[in-house]
């Protein structure tokens, strides 16, 4: 018993020993590679969805998203899905309006204040993302976002992809393929498959800065934002809702 | 109490002692394995703060950085089963079961290399 | 001899209700085990309905865990004497509902491996947050509460540590509403009345638990309840149980008025299906008009009559949660006013929800997590309340 104390015991030393010898070697490799810039708030990420370009009945930027992420594509109650079409009929005019939801990446995002550990977070960028390695699995997150955005996940996983780990028992959602931004690229999946599918009713860029397409764009058309009343300001813009 | 403390550093010591040697350590299929970020020595006493700071950053602010487990898997998964893990084995497995030290990062974490992980997953299709 | 006869009894009763106890908290333990092993699937939880069966559990324990403290409230605060005798038996079992809530609330997480995270980061603008703090907070100035009962030299500080649980209590409770009162998102939460109403129902459904916990007690050990104190707390239990019907009135009456929350409430008061039955059947009428009736009416009122209407009280407890907890989850989220919405993930729609035997099963666990403790500290340390 005392052994085995006294194991643990050297391990833990031994462990915090290592943290002080590794510190200094990472901060030597992360300043010597600049092109690794952290994200950072001179960047918004954001969208524009044009839904009068939005067909009804196709679903390819749920399949481009499924197919990135490596998300199984079921569509039970306890099945992730990180994207989704949303068919809406106006009560009053019977216009018929189609469009996809996915996290909205607010700038104030409810899930971030109600997470207790800080799992859920906004990135400096804007992205929101869910942390797995804090994520305890208590669904606050959940019960407050008011696009109901996120997934729990309910079952063991296998073969997630490299880049998109994710697994039972934590929360999640759209990343806006993230993987990709941190590779520098500049487009996301569900945006490039609607664009091949020539509806290109998804705009994805920059929205801090003024001369990209999306924020040229947001100046010129009208656009809305789902639930603005909420005062959440959502990185996601709606056209023709 | 001094008798104690004398006991548990000689303990200590002795335990430290056999790490360090190597004595009895699993016989681990390491992949390609080699020199890539750091010695193998120190890797071996470092890899897991290593890896919990760069997941850190790289989920935080999006820098993907050489102690990256992707890269790790890349290189570490077995050339018979391409994975990590599987057999007592194999390099993140075997060595800790050897050690008696639970993880979980394979639970959300692709034990497989890219490519196969890729081409795993056209197949299930 | 015949003492002798009767301390061997009540020592195999002991026995006996204690193997009870683990039994139900071993058929908790093996339900989280199948929970964690196979995830949520085998729940009926699922992405609509994120909270299910546990937390109407869990939410009953922790505010009865609050409500408990009524009786030592009045005691060592407002200086009632019968109060006091019981200020013992109220603290111990806040602590039991306690501890028997959070493991239930601990248990459902997806990684309940993990939970030691929730100590180790903290996010200060969580709800849930400042509750582990709250929670644990009870736990120490509870257990000090007790000390100062129990311990002579101590008794003088027991008014101070009182009134500590007492605004403390409060408090916790008012986080517990908070839980749902900062929710914008769905039509059943995000208003400020939550938290005073989950107060009152603290009131109530503590004191029914602990009138039923009291009664058996007696029952155990051939004693009779004093009639003034009964009278004094029967009249007391109906007095919260009818601000209960208050302020839920008040919460429903509001929402009627506004006219983006007429469907919701047509939904939960009418056309829901089992959630319209479960609020009219199971909370107002057996929940709360039939204690009323029990304690109130004439010729009522005998401690049987209080007994049952304590259980009648915590079954609708459990109603109203059953209808505020799933049923609010149940009616879509308002995403887009204005339009019939279809899709894929369940807008628009009412979402189902059948609870699975696991996890009713971990919220049983719960319950036999408190029973255990009560049913320990009782035989171990003097809990029994003795009036001169």
């Amino acid at each position: 018993m005392s052994g085995d104390l006294n194991r643990r015991e050297f391990l833990r030393s031994s462990a915090m020993l290592a943290g002080l010898a590794v510190a200094p070697g990472v901060l030597l490799y992360d300043l010597a590679h600049g092109k690794d810039q952290p994200a950072s708030s001179s960047v918004r990420w954001g969208m524009l969805i044009d839904t009068n370009q939005c067909e009804e009945g196709c679903d390819d930027c749920v399949k481009a998203c499924n197919k990135e992420n490596g998300l199984p594509g079921g569509t039970g109650p306890a099945d992730e899905q990180w994207i989704r079409k949303v068919e809406l009929k106006n009560i009053k005019t019977g216009k018929i309006t189609s469009l996809p939801m996915m996290c909205q990446h607010c700038a104030e995002p409810p899930c971030v204040d109600v997470c207790p550990t800080g799992a859920s977070f906004k990135r400096a960028d804007g992205i929101v993302l869910v942390d797995r390695h804090l994520c305890i699995g208590c669904r606050y997150c959940m019960m407050a976002c008011p696009y109901k955005a996120r997934s729990f996940v309910h079952e063991p996983l296998h073969d997630q992809k490299p880049e998109v780990p994710r697994g039972k028992g934590t929360v999640e959602s759209c990343t806006l393929c993230v993987q990709r931004i941190d590779r520098g690229e500049n487009t996301t999946a569900c945006a490039e498959a609607c664009s091949k599918a020539g509806h290109k009713a998804i705009l994805f860029g920059n929205l801090n800065d003024p001369d990209s397409e999306v924020s040229k764009r947001i100046r010129e058309v009208a656009s809305t934002r789902i639930r603005a009343d909420l005062g959440l300001d959502p990185g996601l813009h709606y056209e023709g809702l | 109490m001094k008798r104690l403390q004398a006991a548990l550093l000689a303990m200590s010591l002795l335990i430290s002692g056999t790490v360090l040697a190597d004595v009895s350590v699993p016989h681990l299929d390491i992949g390609k394995g080699g020199h890539c970020v750091n010695d193998p020595k120190y890797m071996k006493l470092n890899h897991g703060d290593l890896l919990k700071r760069q997941r850190t950053i790289t989920v935080h602010q999006g820098v993907i950085g050489r102690y990256s487990l992707i890269r790790c898997v890349n290189c570490h998964a077995s050339k018979v089963n391409h994975s990590v893990l599987g057999t007592n084995s194999n390099f993140c497995q075997g060595c800790h079961v050897y050690a008696a030290v639970k993880i979980d990062c394979f639970e959300c974490h692709s034990s497989r290399p890219e490519t196969v992980s890729e081409t795993l997953r056209e197949v299930a299709k | 001899m015949d003492a002798l006869q009767k301390a061997r009894r009540e020592t195999r009763g002991f026995y006996l209700l204690t193997m009870l106890g683990a039994l139900i908290v071993a058929m908790g333990l093996a339900s989280a085990h199948y929970m964690e092993e196979h995830g949520h699937i085998v729940t009926g939880m699922n992405n609509q309905i994120v909270w299910g069966m546990p937390h109407v559990f869990a939410i009953f324990m922790i505010v009865s865990a609050s409500g408990v403290l009524n009786v030592a409230s009045i005691g060592s605060v407002f200086g009632q004497k019968p109060y006091k005798a019981r200020a013992p038996l109220s603290g111990l079992l806040s602590i039991a509902l306690l501890a028997g809530g959070l493991t239930v609330l601990m248990l459902d997480l997806g990684r309940p491996d993990r939970v030691i995270v929730a100590a180790t980061h903290y996010n200060p603008t969580s709800v849930f947050a400042w509750n582990v703090l709250l929670y644990s907070g009870l736990f120490a100035f509870v257990g000090i509460y007790l000390w100062t009962l129990m311990e002579k030299r101590m008794n003088a500080w027991s008014k101070p540590a009182g009134l500590v649980v007492f605004v403390w209590r409060i408090i916790l409770t008012t986080g517990t509403g908070m839980i749902f009162a900062f929710l914008v998102a769905r039509q059943a939460y995000g208003t400020a009345i939550l938290p005073p109403l989950f107060i009152v129902m603290s009131f109530a459904w503590g004191l029914a638990v602990f009138y039923i916990v009291q009664a058996a007690l007696y029952g155990w050990n051939g004693l009779e309840l004093d009639a003034a104190i009964l009278k004094r707390m029967k009249n007391l239990l109906g007095l919260f149980v009818a601000s209960v019907i208050y302020l839920v009135a008040a919460y429903h009456l509001t929402n009627l008025y506004f006219a983006k929350q007429a469907e919701f409430e047509k939904f939960i008061l009418l056309e829901g299906g089992i959630y319209p039955l479960l609020f009219w059947g199971g909370y107002f009428f057996l929940g709360s008009l039939v204690p009323l009736f029990l304690v109130y009416f004439p010729g009522m009122g005998a401690s049987r009559h209080v007994l049952f209407a304590s259980l009648l009280v915590v079954a609708g407890s459990f109603c109203l949660l059953y209808v505020f907890i799933i049923g609010g989850q149940a009616f879509p989220l308002s995403i887009f006013p204005g339009y019939e919405v279809m899709s894929t993930f369940g807008d628009g729609q009412i979402a189902n929800y059948t609870p699975s035997l696991p996890e009713i099963l971990l919220g049983i666990g719960g319950l036999g997590v408190a029973f255990l403790i009560t049913t320990v500290g009782v035989r171990a340390l003097n809990f029994l309340p003795k009036d001169e």
